[in-house]
């Protein structure tokens, strides 16, 4: 097989790329494999990739429409998507759907298996659910059938709301 | 201890010994630990930056790890210090950039040092010469884990610890190898040993930070993933890849040893010569002959010179290093001069 750029050496390299779901195979000899590994390089920063991963998880699992911010540092999922940085430790709750189904993307794996903070303290932020949280997961778990626990997520909202509204 | 005690003693991770120092430079750890609920330092403001530094001062205080440790601010540095610590691996070039609430902590080995405020609240690195993945291990973990009774870091049980890059999170952990691979690259093999490595999911590059084509024939090779491993598996698996690594170039020196010896002894002398003899030399010819006379070290071709004044060479040789020995700012020409004389004074030139 001939290489597809400059069609005189043998191809070696095998390239397969995915656009929009599109698949184009490449077939290339070292030289233009080297060429175009360097302008891919220069194409595409880190931020653009994850940005890329990123947005193809939203398609995945999109639940809703709603614009997703931090609550705590008012960082949106969608400069996340930009700049390819989160803005505090609490940004992970928030985005608890997207980023599970990135951080499997990126790592091949969304479960820590290392070690913990000697003396963790009582969980902080990223354990407590917000609304937005809890109503994801009733949504999810009516798409499931599974009553039992979207009985119990009615109440925690209830609960989250009631306490929202008593708030100044 | 300030930055200006740096420049008059060798980091222990240039020390050339430990072990597979004839292949292996140096091995680095590096742990990205953020603090709970303060922005990431891309969010942060001023106040809190100076917060982060604080509260790691009060962290560290007592604390034996960092008994003979300065910290730097990086406001108070001119560009020079910022380079010259660059060059000495002990931060990144982002850290360098912009200075308002960014320090770095450094042991007096430079074994230890900690970013603070780079991309995350803190990047921990552990650096020491040889391949040394379990002791460097040992003392990094030991250092987090007392740092960890008294800060309270970003971590989530399911998750790890979280950090401002989706691409750290979990154990948030880089492990890094120097390697030196000269007859790799001179039987054109580096290429496929670095595409095996790609696959594989780890990282490699230069030692001057550049993408593949490594000046000195050195390069680094590191982790990608930080999540669904535990610390200890991801180090042995480097670990193993290195082992290959080293393997495959010994291989290789033996048969260009073996089958092109009078060509590789000339090629060697001649760089030694050069370096003894030159009285204006440029950073890229340096490295270039430096690599070829640590190759003769090693192959025991040269017994005559330090492996430790070589691999010092490779850093004082750059420029901020040359502008801090020499104490003023010098131009391009005058550092070729300069970087000349030192190395014909380290290597007994004439």
């Amino acid at each position: 097989m001939q290489c597809n750029i400059c069609t005189k050496k043998k191809a070696t390299v095998h390239l397969t790329e995915i656009i929009d779901g599109q698949v184009t195979e490449l077939h290339l000899c070292e030289e233009c494999a080297r060429e175009k590994s360097v302008q891919m390089e220069q194409q595409f920063g880190l931020a653009d990739l994850l940005a890329g991963l990123a947005d193809f998880g939203k398609q995945v699992k999109d639940v809703d429409k709603v614009k997703l911010d931090c609550p705590h540092c008012g960082v949106s999922y969608d400069d996340f998507k930009k700049f390819g940085r989160l803005g505090c430790s609490e940004c992970y709750p928030a985005f608890r759907d997207h980023l599970s189904s990135l951080l499997k993307k990126i790592h091949g794996s969304n479960l820590h298996l290392g070690k913990a903070p000697l003396e963790f303290p009582k969980p902080v932020g990223p354990q407590i659910e917000t609304l937005r949280d809890l109503k994801a997961q009733l949504q999810e778990a009516v798409q499931k059938e599974d009553f039992e626990k979207a009985a119990e997520l009615r109440d925690k909202i209830r609960l989250a709301e009631k306490k929202e509204e008593n708030q100044p | 201890m300030n930055i200006n005690d740096l420049i008059n003693h060798t980091a222990e991770w240039l020390r050339g010994a430990g072990p597979n120092s004839n292949i292996v430079m140096s091995t680095r750890i590096r742990l990205a630990r953020n603090l709970a609920k303060v922005p990431f330092p891309n969010r942060a403001e001023k106040k809190d930056l100076l917060n982060v530094v604080d509260e790691l001062n009060k962290a560290i205080a007592g604390n034996d790890y960092f008994k003979d440790s300065v910290l730097l601010k990086m406001n108070e540095l001119d560009s020079i210090d910022k380079q010259f610590l660059v060059e000495r691996h002990l931060m990144s070039h982002e850290h360098a950039v912009s200075g308002d609430g960014k320090a770095l902590i450094v042991s007096g080995e430079e074994v230890l040092s900690v970013m603070v405020n780079e991309e995350d609240h803190l990047r921990i690195q552990v650096m020491q010469s040889g391949l040394t993945l379990n002791e460097s291990w040992a003392i990094i973990n030991m250092l987090d884990d007392s740092l960890s009774k008294k800060l309270q870091y970003a971590y989530m049980g399911n998750w790890g610890y979280l950090t401002a890059c989706p691409t750290n999170t979990g154990t948030a952990m880089r492990g890094s190898v120097m390697l030196h691979l000269p007859a790799l690259v001179m039987t054109k093999q580096i290429n496929k040993v670095l595409a095996a490595i790609a696959k594989l999911s780890f990282a490699s590059r230069g030692f001057y930070g550049e993408g593949t084509q490594a000046r000195g024939n050195i390069y680094q090779i590191s982790n990608q993933v930080s999540l669904g491993h535990s610390e200890e598996d991801i180090l042995q698996n480097i670990g193993g890849l290195i082992r290959q690594v080293i393997e495959q170039e010994e291989q290789a020196r033996q048969a260009l040893f073996m089958q092109n010896r009078s060509m590789l002894e000339d090629k060697i002398f001649r760089s030694l010569g050069v370096l003894k003899s030159a009285h204006i030399i440029s950073s890229q010819e340096t490295i270039e002959l430096l690599s070829m006379v640590r190759l003769g070290v090693d192959l025991g071709i040269l017994n005559q010179v330090d492996r430790s004044h070589i691999n010092e060479l490779f850093i004082t040789i750059q420029p901020a290093h040359l502008q801090k020995i020499e104490g003023k700012k010098l131009t391009p020409a005058q550092r070729d001069t300069r970087r000349a004389a030192l190395i014909r004074e380290k290597l007994g030139g004439v």
